[in-house]
């Protein structure tokens, strides 16, 4: 807020002092200014500004943070990979066969399949790929990635000999294909953590922590081949810095920016809108009084106004959304939900009553303050629930601390975050709010959705399978889980002469079809 | 003899405590470098496993007594988010926010020595209140400003640089150093203003005094008795004022550091105490620390070359 007011009161100054002449040099844009961005451009390189560091290990079997794993997208493939609409594009694998029992996997690989090292891709690197996750994926804690590879059976990862890699499974899961997007490494090949080597249209240069990660297009690549020579990947932590960095034309491409900041772009950059892929709600600690009253939580969701939100934080972009699962998600979304329970202040107010609490009660909701978009909206659910009474406040915290204490520690009362699926299935979303869950941070406790999601378990049917999802979405919705509010906007600002960007309904940034016109 | 060995012991001391306290303040503050390395949803054997793996189950004396030694040794550990070793990770960050000091260092006496000088030159009310004035304004605008002020006004009306377009040392030092300048001024600004106004009451004070008299009427000029005796005696304090400028340049690049986009030290800390990197954090601040002893201690020694009665004997 500090650093926003000073550049509005900066540039009060500056037009103050240069008058009119302000204007005129400005209307220039960014193009052509100083002949850097033509001289990307005559070199086929882009510059893409991101607004946190890599700081992790670029190991794509271990846990990372969303930031590092939209960009690894472009660096590692699995046997299938995501589609633009969610669909599975067969990638290191060329096609694949279910035995019509559902129990055998027979993956035929591509024979032109090269690793960034120049190392053709074989069965050994697949096997021992998919083993490796399996196991990394028990230390992360990636309970649905474990819960659906264990089912491999070990022994049963057989190659064949005619580059086609098998397995069995001891029952049907019609998931089981989506989480094999997971990477495809070279085996044996130890420096995962800092120099990535995959199979992706981009092949991982350098990094510079704190500066740059440099990506080049891969040659080898099986597909088509990337359209851009050079991608660097530039850090701008600053959201001023980052806006002025913009402004001077330096950054050809940046995704994931604020209403406010698109606002202060000039006419260089086209603004396309995208949504992060996630569901952003005021999440409710069941575990503590008076948030374990059903009838509470009823009054809390009418009291929610999520037009005035989205107003007010992004000038009324974004998606409402009414339970756990976000509208790209095609295949389970309910849009029936979304207005279950409207704007009403009045009824709010009668069920608070009914349910004992006629002059409401206190309420902390804990968010983390770093992330401006979930702070804005924070500020806006505080006065929507004082309407009703509830005396509520905002606790900002950093996100180290948010994880320890709210989300693991699950010490909290109310938090505002947005929670994300890894792959296109309702697993992702839906499996956390099961009783015993380690990720069940709201301390969701329904045996009929327990049960729900047994049966989804073990059904071996597709249609069947998204049915009971339904379901269970349905009762998140009414049982009033959560306060739910909205899939947030994702603003992209993409120089003028550049294009190409597809947009996913996972949180990755892919760069292979970008190109200049 | 002794005097040094006392310098250097409380040298020594100094980053001693400092060290003890950044190890100490990363034992009271919440979060856990683990839910950073395995994700929020890890396990709590896993959690367990990793926290044996880095040694943080261990007592607190104990894991501060074995990064001590390691310390000694130059063996600063490995970064736990970026898996590499901290002194690789480092290596390229201290030659960046070096070289930002050391720009913002020499703008600070290449402007405010002379002009310091220039003002007492003559005695002239309107110029001086003017100049107090302007130095007052100065001193008072944060630098994070000034920074945010120059971004627009010469990189974006007048486009001297390219804001956001950074180039490393290593790679162009030139253009490095030309898109340092501005940041650079930022920093020095409100120390050039301070050192300009800590040099000027010196020089009156000094000016008032029985031997410029003595000067006068020898049949020196103003101009002679200011530069042959009372700039001498002048300087001292200045020197002492410039070197704990020179420290505090280091803290200052933290936060210009954000602003301008420079992936110097301060972002690298900043980033690192947000994700509880623990062994980076430590190595920065220790490093940090020995450049302000160092800086001090050197001060010392220049201050006693100018001035002999500081000497001990």
């Amino acid at each position: 807020m500090k650093r926003k007011f000073a550049l509005f009161l900066a540039l009060c100054m500056v037009c103050a002092v240069l008058g009119g002449c302000g204007g005129g040099s400005e209307r220039g844009g960014a193009e052509g200014s100083n002949g850097l961005d033509d001289e990307r451009k005559a070199n086929n390189e882009i510059v893409v500004a991101i607004p946190q560091d890599l700081a992790d290990s670029l190991d794509p079997h271990g846990s990372m943070s969303a930031g590092t794993r939209e960009i690894l997208f472009n660096i590692y493939e699995g046997l299938v990979k995501t589609g633009p609409d969610g669909e599975l594009i067969p990638a290191v694998a060329e096609s694949y066969r279910i035995s019509e029992d559902g129990l055998t996997y027979t993956f035929k690989l591509r024979d032109n399949v090269k690793f960034h090292n120049g190392a053709k891709v074989s069965a050994e690197d697949v096997i021992y790929s998919l083993q490796r996750c399996i196991k990394s994926a028990g230390n992360t804690g990636d309970s649905a990635l474990v819960s659906a590879l264990s089912a491999i059976g070990r022994d049963t990862l057989t190659a064949g000999d005619d580059n086609t890699v098998s397995f069995r499974i001891d029952r049907p899961d019609p998931e089981l294909i989506y989480f094999l997007t997971v990477a495809i490494v070279p085996a044996d090949y130890d420096q995962l953590d800092t120099a990535p080597c995959g199979t992706g249209p981009f092949r991982f240069v350098s990094r510079s922590p704190q500066e740059n990660v440099v990506l080049e297009k891969f040659d080898d690549y099986w597909g088509e081949a990337a359209a851009i020579d050079k991608v660097t990947l530039r850090i701008y932590t600053d959201p001023t810095a980052l806006v002025l960095a913009l402004k001077a034309g330096s950054v050809d491409l940046c995704p994931h920016l604020t209403a406010a900041q698109t606002a202060q772009l000039g006419t260089a950059y086209t603004i396309l809108e995208d949504t992060m892929n996630l569901v952003q709600a005021v999440y409710l600690n069941h575990a503590v009084a008076p948030l374990d009253n059903e009838t509470v939580r009823r009054a809390m969701c009418y009291a929610i106004n999520r037009q005035e939100i989205m107003d007010m934080v992004a000038d009324g972009h974004g998606v409402a959304v009414g339970s756990s699962i976000y509208p790209k998600l095609t295949r389970y979304f309910l849009p029936e939900l979304v207005d279950r329970y409207p704007y009403d202040v009045e009824k709010a107010r009668e069920l608070l009553a009914q349910a004992g609490y006629p002059d409401g009660f206190d309420l902390t909701i804990a968010v983390v303050s770093s992330y401006q978009p979930h702070m804005d909206t924070a500020e806006v659910v505080v006065e929507q629930l004082r309407a009703i009474g509830i005396n509520a406040s905002v606790q900002p915290m950093d996100s180290a601390t948010w994880i320890n204490d709210v989300y693991v520690g699950r010490n909290f009362q109310a938090t505002i975050t947005g929670v994300d699926a890894k792959n296109v299935t309702a697993r992702a979303m839906l499996e956390r709010f099961v009783s015993d869950n380690g990720k069940n941070f709201i301390n969701y406790s329904n045996a009929e959705y327990d049960a729900l999601y047994a049966q989804a378990m073990a059904s071996a049917s597709e249609a069947e399978q998204t049915a009971l999802y339904r379901q269970m979405e349905t009762l998140l919705c009414d049982t009033a889980a959560n306060l739910y509010i909205q899939d947030l906007a994702d603003l992209v600002a993409i120089r003028g002469d550049l294009t190409g960007l597809r947009f996913y309904p996972v949180y990755v940034l892919d760069l292979q079809t970008v190109h200049y016109e | 003899m002794r005097y040094a060995a006392k310098k250097l012991a409380m040298m020594l001391l100094t980053m001693v405590i400092v060290s003890f306290l950044a190890f100490l303040a990363f034992q009271i503050i919440p979060g856990d470098p683990t839910a950073r390395l395995l994700g929020a949803d890890a396990t709590t054997e896993s959690v367990a496993a990793l926290r044996a793996e880095l040694g943080l189950d261990r007592p607190f004396f104990a894991r501060y007594g074995a990064w001590m030694q390691g310390a000694l040794r130059g063996d600063f550990g490995r970064s736990y988010s970026y898996a590499m070793p901290v002194s690789e990770l480092l290596a390229g960050k201290i030659g960046i926010t070096a070289l930002l000091t050391a720009v913002s260092f020499l703008l600070i006496v290449l402007v405010s020595l002379p002009t310091g000088v220039l003002l007492c030159a003559r005695e002239r009310p309107g110029l001086d209140r003017a100049a107090n004035a302007v130095n007052q304004i100065i001193m008072a605008v944060p630098p994070f400003f000034t920074g945010i002020l120059m971004t627009l006004v010469f990189g974006l009306m007048l486009r001297w640089f390219v804001p956001g377009s950074f180039v490393s040392p290593s790679e162009d030092f030139w253009r490095s150093t030309a898109y340092l300048f501005f940041p650079a001024l930022a920093i020095a600004l409100p120390r050039i203003a301070m050192t300009v106004k800590m040099l000027r009451a010196s020089v009156r004070g000094e000016l008032d005094k029985d031997y410029v008299r003595t000067a006068y009427s020898r049949g020196n000029s103003r101009w002679q008795a200011l530069y042959r005796h009372v700039l001498r005696n002048a300087v001292v304090p200045t020197v002492a004022f410039l070197a704990m400028a020179a420290a505090d340049l280091v803290a200052g690049s933290v936060v210009i550091e954000q602003v301008f986009s420079v992936p110097g030290l301060g972002r690298l800390l900043l980033t690192s105490i947000a994700n509880r990197d623990y062994p980076v954090v430590q190595a920065i601040v220790v490093i940090l620390a020995l450049w302000v002893v160092l800086v001090n201690g050197g001060a010392d020694l220049l201050n006693q070359r100018l001035d002999p009665r500081l000497r001990l004997s």
